[in-house]
């Protein structure tokens, strides 16, 4: 199935659920509705035309503000594909900063367990209903998600120094003073 | 001072059998530092006796955060550091991330860099599938199947460092092409190489370990994917085909120019047990090292004369807005990028989907029931690589 095809099936079962949908892009692409990203993704799997058995890929991302006034916002990206038909498709879902909250589709494929567990650890993403939503890659007491754009090293971790001592400046941003 | 009930303290450790822990549990810590776990990885059994009740990996000991150091150079310094995500298939991991920035550039490859792209990753994947097949033994006590492993990878590694002068991490596949020519007689030299090497499958690695009594005992029907596992927990490569799915991206979802050449897709069949079990993932690999010598040979063949790098790429390389999923069969599996181009000097985002990480994924429901030496051979037939799943 084309992309168009798969979208115009989504649409036509979800209705306004499917926010938007890019089909002219390198990757197509369809923005949901964060509440009902797990029912969508239950449909996806188990319709027999569409077959999206395999979860290849989570990630998180967290969006580079366009506007100043803006609210930050990240965003969960599910790459998806059927080893039968032979086609793919993906998903995306967008979620305040002040409220990273999207369910988790873990129930729906179980590879899905760790990749949102990193998504939580490094991007602070927070997925309901996730059986155990514990950091996975940084240790338990870390503080802080590394892959935010404001993110900022903390001092020291269980007594231990943890940025690196100053640097020399690298050779372009000498070039550049 | 208040009263601690020792019961509550307990159930909340989960160390009660009201939090599911018997009396007779024992938790064992197998690991980070153990011989057979490749690295630094420990996993957390709670054992009853010999009896595996349930393996947890913990796993980030070596994370660097590949994600973070991506973000912050430009697009040509993020080779270096994808050769790192997994130390024993640098080739393949240069040719992912080139793959996944060439696709939102829209830029074709000269020919000639695109067959050198194969033979070198094919080379590679004969290289790891090397490394799993002499560790592999060495888990389960045969100490020789290593030494004969490691002297034809040797050979191997001569080729890439006399083509590029790396011999584990190269920086050797470019955005737009690759870094160095093939040097002259290379054709000749690695013809010869792969004429010793076939015979030396048949003759030597079968008989020493495939088909060993011993070692059939020890993996057969040890460590069972089930199809339907294997597919919700999102295995590849050999773990995958293992279990009888016949899914390679090579031929399924052609990228570079593999659609050219004529090769098989092998899968487990079972034949010393079930479909799924360690030895069939082991096997797997063996086969696939033949397949690999059949394409580099094609490859050889029609490999013609040429740029090995795209002029339309210049020093700084521009890469337009826009995201893309790009992806290759990797020795371990679907190595895939998330690239988020901003048209920036580098990423703005670059996510890892390594293989290894979801491979792993599976250990915690599979091993569950086995006995404690079997993990080592489960464990092994997964071909896990630590860079790779920490990042």
């Amino acid at each position: 199935m084309t992309s168009e095809e798969i979208f115009a099936k989504l649409k036509e079962k979800f209705g306004d659920k499917i926010l938007e949908t890019d089909t002219e892009a390198v990757q197509p692409i369809a923005t949901v509705d964060p509440a009902s990203i797990a029912e969508v993704c239950e449909f996806l799997k188990n319709e027999p035309d569409l077959d999206f058995k395999f979860l290849n890929c989570l990630t998180g991302v967290h969006i580079n503000k366009v506007e100043e006034e803006e609210e930050e916002k990240l965003r969960v990206v599910y790459n998806m594909e059927s080893l039968v038909i032979k086609h793919k498709t993906a998903l995306d879902v967008i979620v305040p900063i002040s409220k990273p909250n999207v369910p988790s589709v873990t129930s729906v494929w179980k590879t899905a367990n760790w990749h949102e567990r990193e998504a939580y650890d490094l991007m602070g993403i927070v997925f309901d209903g996730h059986p155990d939503l514990t950091r996975i890659l940084c240790p338990e007491d870390w503080e802080g998600h590394p892959l935010r754009k404001d993110y900022v090293v903390q001092e020291f971790y269980q007594g231990m120094k943890v940025p690196y001592p100053e640097e020399e400046p690298k050779q372009e941003e000498k070039e550049e003073k | 001072m208040p009263e601690i009930k020792t019961e509550d303290v307990y159930i909340e450790l989960g160390r009660h059998p009201k939090a599911g822990f018997a009396a007779e549990d024992l938790i064992l810590q197998m690991g980070p530092q153990h011989p057979s776990t490749h690295g630094v990885l420990r996993l957390e059994c709670v054992t009853d006796g010999e009896i595996i009740k349930k393996a947890v990996p913990k796993i980030g000991y070596l994370h660097r955060c590949f994600d973070k150091h991506a973000e912050n150079e430009n697009w040509q310094q993020v080779i270096p550091y994808t050769d790192r995500i997994d130390y024993l298939a640098s080739m393949n991991q240069n040719f992912s991330y080139a793959i996944t920035v060439e696709k939102l550039m829209d830029i074709e490859i000269p020919e000639r860099a695109e067959y050198i792209r194969v033979i070198v990753s094919e080379l590679q994947r004969i290289a790891s599938h090397l490394i799993a097949f002499g560790t592999y033994g060495l888990d389960m006590g045969a100490f020789t199947p290593f030494l004969y492993a490691f002297r034809d990878r040797e050979t191997i590694l001569d080729f890439f460092e006399k083509i590029c002068g790396g011999r584990l991490l190269y920086n050797y596949i470019w955005i737009g092409g690759v870094s160095h020519d093939l040097y002259d007689g290379f054709k000749e030299e690695c013809m010869k190489f792969l004429d010793y090497f076939e015979e030396k499958i048949h003759n030597e690695y079968n008989p020493l370990l495939s088909f060993n009594k011993i070692f059939i005992e020890r993996t057969a029907n040890v460590g069972i994917i089930t199809p339907e596992q294997a597919i919700d927990y999102g295995l590849t490569g050999p773990c995958l085909r293992g279990s009888g799915i016949d899914w390679d991206l090579r031929r399924d979802d052609p990228y570079s120019i593999y659609d050219r050449f004529d090769f098989e897709v092998i899968v487990g069949k079972g034949e010393k047990g079930t479909v799924g079990d360690s030895w069939d993932r082991y096997m797997v690999r063996i086969w696939e090292m033949v397949e690999s010598i059949r394409i580099i040979r094609q490859a050889l063949q029609q490999i013609p004369e040429g740029d090995i790098i795209s002029e339309k790429v210049g020093k700084v390389v521009k890469v337009p807005k826009g995201e893309v999923y790009g992806r290759t069969e990797t020795p371990r599996g679907e190595l895939g990028f998330y690239l988020i181009s901003e048209g920036g000097k580098g990423p703005a985002r670059l996510k890892s989907r390594s293989p290894c990480f979801s491979n792993l994924c599976v250990i915690e429901e599979m091993s569950q029931g086995y006995m404690l030496a079997d993990l080592v051979a489960i464990l092994a037939s997964i071909d896990i690589v630590l860079g790779c799943i920490d990042r």
